[in-house]
């Protein structure tokens, strides 16, 4: 490269030096980048070497260079959510402290309880609920106004809390029997009471069907858990069967399978697994989605 | 491109005699002497040295406007922090302010929210038109007069020009190598260097926080750490830029010399040689003799001057060129020196190459400010002005944004009437908490329900906004239709929530579902 300085050649059109490489009668100019560049560029060089020594940098057999300033992104995540759960304590005490029915009336509360309770929702409930609480079949939607075991505050907190036939020794128990299949009803039977149960809500009912024994039949069998009224009693989680909201279906062949078979959902418990606080906020939350009572 | 409206007979008219002219005179735009073309020491390596540059003073209008501007520029950089602006007592009384803590930004008696931030877009899109603008009326405006690395720089070179002399006397100094007084000049020039350096990162940081409270913590080391560390940032990064990168940051970091080079016409005026005068250059006396003999000579004495006071080191008679920042600095010295020997000033000056070529040609200048590209943008500018101007004074101080639950998208109640849940998130954009009802309208016998919400009137839910704040609250919609076929499977609904004392209302609007 020193010959180019005794050989430089002027380029006539622009005054540039040449770097006296040629191809097919075109020749290259040299415009020299300044040396600060190239200077600056060897910093990097260096600073990348830096950065390989003290930063995680290369995948070995069985993990990574671990670097000398023992960085870890998933270390540091565990100290922001540390942190977290600091900022968030005194609100978190707050919460556990205050009565539930007045959460709900504390903007502040309401906020947090509805916050904590909707990360907390998602990570253990929706898998049979719902993202949303929208449920599914025999997996109760907790946005509507009808509840099995109650829809106030305190039910809500009480059924997370223990669950329903869950094994728990405070879970709600009661189980809708299986009148067929224990023969309590026979196969006729079950097909009149299908009908008559439609007919408590006004849904259509199969023609020739005695909807008088079927009334009959209710009183005897049924009213013991679902009312006289057909109300349903929340008590022993009967549902009220003059609504227009059903678990499992309202069609003729449902209310057979359910008759025949019984049905008996289970809600786990979560005291145990959530603290108190947490059950507080998931209470509001499920509250707040707009059934509760 | 926007300005290449060429389409007049005018301007075809113009090109064809452009070439005519060139073929008359081939170097026309390069007036290059053979001399200058010889190779420098390194001219083969492939990385070449930095050139130090030492601009001399020089005094005349240019100088003069630059100054001024400097003073304004700097002036408002440095004292903006400290101007009060009273916005009662819920928000800061600084006049400007970027509350990031808060996601406030204050400027006198505008107040942004982090989801006005278009405003800013609007901002940066006139300003980029008004760079083009100036660009085609008068070239490199803002890198001659206005740039932070010229305004800085300029005052670099003042301090180093008052400590260590002007240019001769600097390049001797540099020659001669080390010496007391030497060593004592360097250590001043880099202490005021610096302190101007510290002072420009201090004022940047006061840009966010309120600035006499942050000046007072400090002094007494209570800042925060993030505080210290941006002015450390930027006093490094003054201190290099405008200490010793100067004109390397113009020539080969910024993009905008480049851009300008793509955005110019003929029609732009340039800081220009005006070679048809100043060809052939001739010595004073020579050009006397010349004179009284009645022969025409160039008004150029090669005197050099427009070389040495030019803070980036170039030769201007080279023609354009990427390295000029156009600062005017030349055309001082120019004029000066003419001023001396007699002859018209502005041989260097405001100018293209079509007056050039028409002076050449023996026909008057033409000057044309008023042109497709100039009108373009002037309406641009003021269109998008408009816009924001008009976007900004009818913003609502008062909003309501709605999201539809996705999950269930609507509900049947155990009556039969449908609900649907809405998150909606109240905006008070006032200096005061105010109580607002929420109504809702659309679907047949609508009922409203605000969760958390206790209201004496339970048709209309009332709730309280937090001033400069937003609030987000469950709403639950119940409608109870009269028949099935009484609801559309999908339902446009609107809320309105209106504030009860001062009356304001906001609207947004959405749907109801069937489930």
């Amino acid at each position: 490269m020193a010959d180019h300085a005794h050989h430089a050649e002027i380029d006539k059109v622009t005054g540039t030096a040449t770097t006296g490489h040629e191809w097919d009668g075109i020749k290259e100019l040299n415009t020299p980048l300044p040396r600060w560049w190239i200077w600056t560029f060897y910093a990097c060089i260096i600073w990348s070497i830096g950065y390989f020594i003290v930063y995680p940098a290369w995948p070995l057999m069985d993990g990574y260079t671990k670097g000398l300033f023992g960085y870890s992104s998933r270390a540091e995540l565990a100290v922001d959510l540390a942190n977290l759960d600091k900022v968030r304590g005194d609100k978190m005490a707050a919460l556990a402290t205050a009565p539930l029915a007045e959460i709900e009336k504390d903007p502040a509360l309401l906020a947090l309880a509805r916050a904590k309770g909707k990360v907390v929702f998602g990570d253990n409930c929706a898998a049979c609920h719902g993202s949303g609480g929208a449920g599914a079949k025999g997996y109760p939607n907790l946005n509507d106004d009808d509840w099995l075991w109650g829809g106030t505050l305190d039910q809500i907190e009480q059924t997370i809390k223990f669950g329903a036939r869950s094994g728990h020794d405070d879970a709600h128990q009661g189980n809708m029997p299986a009148f067929g299949k224990d023969g309590l009803l026979t196969k006729d039977q079950i097909v009149i009471m299908a009908n008559y149960v439609r007919s408590l809500s006004g849904l259509s009912t199969r023609s020739g069907v005695d909807l008088a024994a079927g009334k009959q039949l209710f009183a005897d069998n049924c009213s013991s858990c679902h009312g006289d009224e057909a109300k349903g009693n929340p008590e022993l989680g009967a549902p009220n069967l003059t609504d227009r909201i059903w678990l499992y279906g309202s069609d003729e062949a449902t209310l057979i399978e359910t008759l025949t078979n019984g049905r008996g959902g289970v809600m786990p418990a979560w005291t145990g697994r959530l603290d108190p606080a947490t059950i507080k906020a998931m209470a509001v939350y499920v509250h707040s989605l707009g059934g509760g009572k | 491109m926007l300005g290449d409206a060429r389409g007049s007979d005018d301007a075809q008219d113009h090109e064809r005699k452009l070439s005519d002219a060139d073929k008359k005179n081939p170097e026309m735009n390069k007036p290059l002497r053979d001399t200058e073309l010889l190779p420098d020491d390194d001219g083969g390596p492939l990385y070449a040295a930095g050139k130090k540059i030492y601009p001399q003073s020089v005094s005349g209008s240019f100088r003069r406007i630059k100054w001024i501007l400097m003073a304004v520029c700097l002036g408002i950089y440095y004292f903006l922090p400290f101007v009060r602006w009273n916005r009662g007592l819920a928000a800061p009384d600084q006049a400007v302010l970027i509350d990031l803590a808060n996601n406030r930004f204050y400027f006198f008696f505008i107040e942004l929210w982090p989801q006005e931030i278009y405003y800013f877009t609007g901002l940066l899109i006139v300003a980029a038109v008004t760079l083009f603008l100036m660009n085609a009326l008068g070239g490199r405006v803002w890198c001659g007069y206005l740039c932070p690395q010229t305004v800085w720089t300029d005052l670099f070179y003042a301090v180093e020009r008052l400590v260590e002399g002007d240019r001769r006397e600097r390049m001797r100094k540099a020659e001669e190598g080390w010496s007391m007084q030497r060593g004592a000049e360097l250590v001043l020039k880099h202490s005021i260097w610096l302190m101007i350096a510290w002072w420009t990162g201090g004022a940047w940081v006061l840009y966010f926080a309120d600035a006499p409270t942050l000046i007072k913590e400090l002094v007494t080391f209570q800042a925060p750490m993030v505080a210290y560390i941006w002015i450390g940032i930027l006093t490094a990064t003054t201190y290099t830029l405008a200490g010793f990168m100067r004109e390397q940051v113009c020539v080969y970091m910024c993009p905008w010399p480049r851009i300008q080079a793509a955005l110019t016409d003929e029609w732009a005026l340039n800081v220009t040689y005006k070679y048809d005068r100043g060809e052939t250059r001739t010595s004073l006396k020579k050009a006397a003799q010349l004179r009284a003999l009645g022969e025409q000579v160039g008004d150029c004495v090669d005197c050099n001057q427009c070389v040495a006071v030019c803070p980036t080191g170039i030769d201007i008679r080279n023609g354009p060129q990427l390295d000029c920042i156009q600062c005017g600095l030349c055309i001082d010295a120019c004029d000066n020196v003419m001023t001396k020997i007699g002859r018209p000033t502005r041989l260097i000056g405001y100018d293209n190459d079509i007056n050039i070529h028409r002076r050449m040609e023996g026909k008057p200048e033409v000057f044309k400010p008023l042109r497709a590209r100039t009108v373009v943008y002037s309406g641009l500018i003021a269109a998008i002005g408009a816009v924001m101007l008009y976007a900004m004074l009818t913003r609502s101080l008062l909003d309501l944004n709605v999201l539809h639950d996705r999950n269930p998208v609507a509900v049947r109640l155990s009556d039969g009437s449908i609900r649907n849940g809405y998150t909606i998130r109240f905006l008070n954009k006032r200096g005061f908490d105010r109580v607002v009802a929420v109504d809702v309208d659309g679907p047949p016998n609508a009922v409203i329900h605000v969760v958390g919400s206790d209201s004496i009137t339970p048709d209309r839910p009332m709730i309280i906004l937090a001033r400069d704040t937003t609030t987000e609250l469950r709403v639950l919609v119940d409608s109870r239709p009269q028949s099935e076929e009484d609801l559309a499977p999908s339902t446009p609904v609107k809320f309105h929530v209106t504030d009860i004392g001062l009356g304001e209302v906001a609207t947004a609007k959405d749907v109801f579902v069937k489930p």
